[in-house]
């Protein structure tokens, strides 16, 4: 055995997340961004100082896996919410954690006018191309062809359209700072992941305007694939339709980035 | 205070500051529309919040984030909108958070108009969105009352942490009449349940999901042993001869108060009529109206709505009398003329059947 004065931590659950076990299934990479997220809000030392709203979704939880302050909105509404508790403690640090189906389609206008406010917070937008709570049913978010329970022959996009781009979008809008699109497939993308959340928050110390981290993300489940095949699928099929990039970072929010 | 000539919808936007409201959320929509425009000036002035939001949806949900904060919140709309906020109404109540909400009720359904109408007592009182519960609701007929119901929701909610609804209609909201404006209420403490940060606490979460059947049983029932305590403390009601009425008219609102006029004259007339004008209607004076129903020989119910209070009117007789209608719909008004002469009969048919 090593003597214990030899042992030295090199790794720990970070302050900002509980000892809950999550309803997460295993290999679904929003455990992954929950310990991204929760490693940067100890870096920045905001975790009694933040509040996170959760989606409705399966990190309808989130508000339980972080020990922070936590509200649970309603489906797509995080940002509503988000932002009336923004007006009230502008000097919190507030988060969204939000899906593609919460975000992209039902909340689709709240995300679209808390960026266009401006509002001061934060989301981390995790884009798994599917409804992963309700048993994988097509998002906007889903690639031309992906087969899901209410695609059953592959998304046709004659009917039901192109991927929604969400980030692209967003980028458009002068009240969005930093808009920005990373993945969680492997390592080396994982610490660009993490570097992009320390920035987004930053930027909401500085009340530099909205942020947002767009996360692809893995439903090994309702991908109906292991946990590595979802991994490889989101660099085969995913990084081509949404590409990993720098969509809005504003002059201010470059000096923080770089 | 001296009595200023104030216009309902901007003496409840006043009435609401001088009681502490911190933020207000909202999108435009006549017959309130008065109350959002006044707040954007007022508030911002203030050094508060007002925010007009992209939506209904919106609104309601900025509100329920604002409410987590512990801070006294407010949004108002009128009929179609409100219905937009039903699910997050539901949310609020079901998070035991203080929240109120003005519904200025114009006439539908649908896009109807922008006429005043009642037609929305079920959808405020009955649960305002999914789920079993009901918000209180408060229901003035002059722009004094509004603005004492203003004050009186925002008390109610901290004190139940409940939802509370201020339900009138455009005749009220859009009328100006003299009144008095309240006195400035000290800022409150925040709560200690409120989500500002976990410093130096453990954190506090504000969710209205419970996954498992016991735990959801359990807090529907913490929910419905409020509702009894404010079904027994809350139920206010306003009387106009009820000493020797033989026929009870009742109406809440613009409609008590139209009543009232039909009621006076047909005192003046010699007909032994009385006035029950319900200005809760959650909880609905059942107790009140029950006793007087042992009193009197029939009740005629006034609304402008189709008779949706009337409901509620025939659980609380529950046989006691019997109980006759008459109504406006879709915007129509009722004249005191028109609810004389339904007051004039049914007092003829009480004395014929004698
Ligand atoms: C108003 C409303 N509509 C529908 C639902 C059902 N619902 C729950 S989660 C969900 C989809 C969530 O998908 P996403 O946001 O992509 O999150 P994921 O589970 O994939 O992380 C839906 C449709 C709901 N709870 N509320
Ligand atoms: S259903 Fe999909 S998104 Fe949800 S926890 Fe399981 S793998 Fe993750
Ligand atoms: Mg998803």
């Amino acid at each position: 055995m090593i003597p214990a004065a030899e042992l030295e931590r090199v790794y720990e659950r970070p302050e900002s997340l509980t000892a809950l076990h999550t309803n997460y299934c295993p290999g679904c990479t929003h455990g992954v961004a929950h310990r991204l997220l929760a490693e940067a809000l100890d870096e920045l030392d905001l975790r009694e100082q933040t509040i996170l709203v959760a989606p409705v979704g399966c990190a309808v939880f989130a508000y339980e896996y972080f020990n922070l302050d936590g509200c649970e909105a309603a489906h797509g509404r995080a940002p509503a919410m988000a932002t009336g508790i923004k007006r009230l403690l502008p000097d919190r640090t507030v988060l969204t954690y939000q899906g593609d189906g919460d975000l992209a389609s039902i909340g689709i206008a709240e995300i679209i006018h808390a960026a266009a406010r401006g509002e001061a917070i934060t989301t981390i937008f995790v884009n798994n191309a599917i409804y992963g709570m309700t048993g994988g049913q097509m998002a906007p978010t889903s690639l031309p062809n992906q087969r899901t329970t209410s695609s059953p022959s592959g998304r046709d996009v004659a009917l039901t359209g192109q991927p929604l781009r969400v980030s692209e979008m967003l980028a458009t809008l002068p009240g969005a700072a930093y808009v920005v699109r990373r993945s969680l497939h492997d390592p080396a993308n994982i610490r660009k992941a993490k570097k992009a959340i320390l920035t987004a928050i930053q930027v909401q110390q500085r009340g530099l305007g909205f942020s947002m981290v767009e996360l692809l993300s893995t439903c090994p489940t309702n991908w109906g694939m292991t946990p590595a095949d979802a991994l490889t699928w989101v660099k085969d099929h995913m990084l081509s339709i949404y590409p990993l990039g720098d969509y809005k970072v504003s002059d201010a929010a470059r000096e923080l980035s770089a | 205070m001296a009595k200023e000539l104030l216009k309902g919808n901007v003496a409840i936007a006043e009435a609401s500051v001088r009681a502490g409201c911190r933020a207000y959320f909202g999108y435009p929509i006549t017959p309130q529309t008065e109350l959002l425009e006044y707040l954007s000036s007022r508030m911002i002035a203030l050094g508060r919040v007002f925010l007009q939001a992209e939506s209904e949806v919106a609104a309601i949900n900025m509100v329920y984030g604002a409410a987590c904060t512990g801070a006294r919140v407010m949004t108002s709309s009128s009929s179609p909108g409100f219905s937009l906020m039903q699910e997050g109404l539901s949310y609020i109540a079901a998070s035991d958070l203080p929240c109120v909400v003005v519904d200025v009720m114009r006439g539908g359904p649908g896009l109807g108009n922008i006429l005043p109408s009642q037609g929305d007592y079920f959808q405020v009182t009955r649960s305002a969105g999914h789920g079993d519960y009901h918000p209180i609701v408060l229901a003035p007929a002059t722009v004094q009352e509004a603005i004492d119901m203003t004050v009186l929701a925002f008390d109610l909610a901290d004190h139940y942490r409940h939802l509370v609804i201020l339900a009138l209609d455009g005749l009220i909201g859009q009328m100006m009449e003299p009144a008095e404006l309240p006195e400035w209420q000290a800022d409150l403490p925040t709560p200690d349940w409120a989500v500002t940060g976990a410093a130096n606490r453990a954190p506090n979460r504000i969710t209205s999901m419970h996954l498992r059947a016991d735990e959801s049983e359990a807090y529907n029932q913490h929910i419905q042993r409020r509702l009894e305590r404010i079904r027994a403390a809350e139920q206010r009601s306003i009387e106009m001869y009820t000493d020797d009425a033989e026929l009870l008219v009742i109406g809440f609102g613009s409609a008590g108060r139209i009543a009232a006029s039909a009621v006076e004259m047909a005192r003046e007339d010699g007909l032994n009529v009385g006035l029950f004008r319900p200005q809760t209607l959650y909880p609905f004076p059942s107790e009140r109206l029950a006793e007087l129903a042992e009193q009197v020989g029939a009740c005629l119910v006034v609304e402008m709505n189709a008779g949706q209070m009337l409901d509620d009117v025939r659980l609380a007789v529950n046989g006691r009398a019997p109980v006759e209608f008459f109504g406006r719909m879709g915007g129509a008004i009722p004249l005191p003329e028109e609810i004389l002469d339904t007051i004039e009969m049914l007092c003829w048919s009480l004395h014929v059947v004698e």
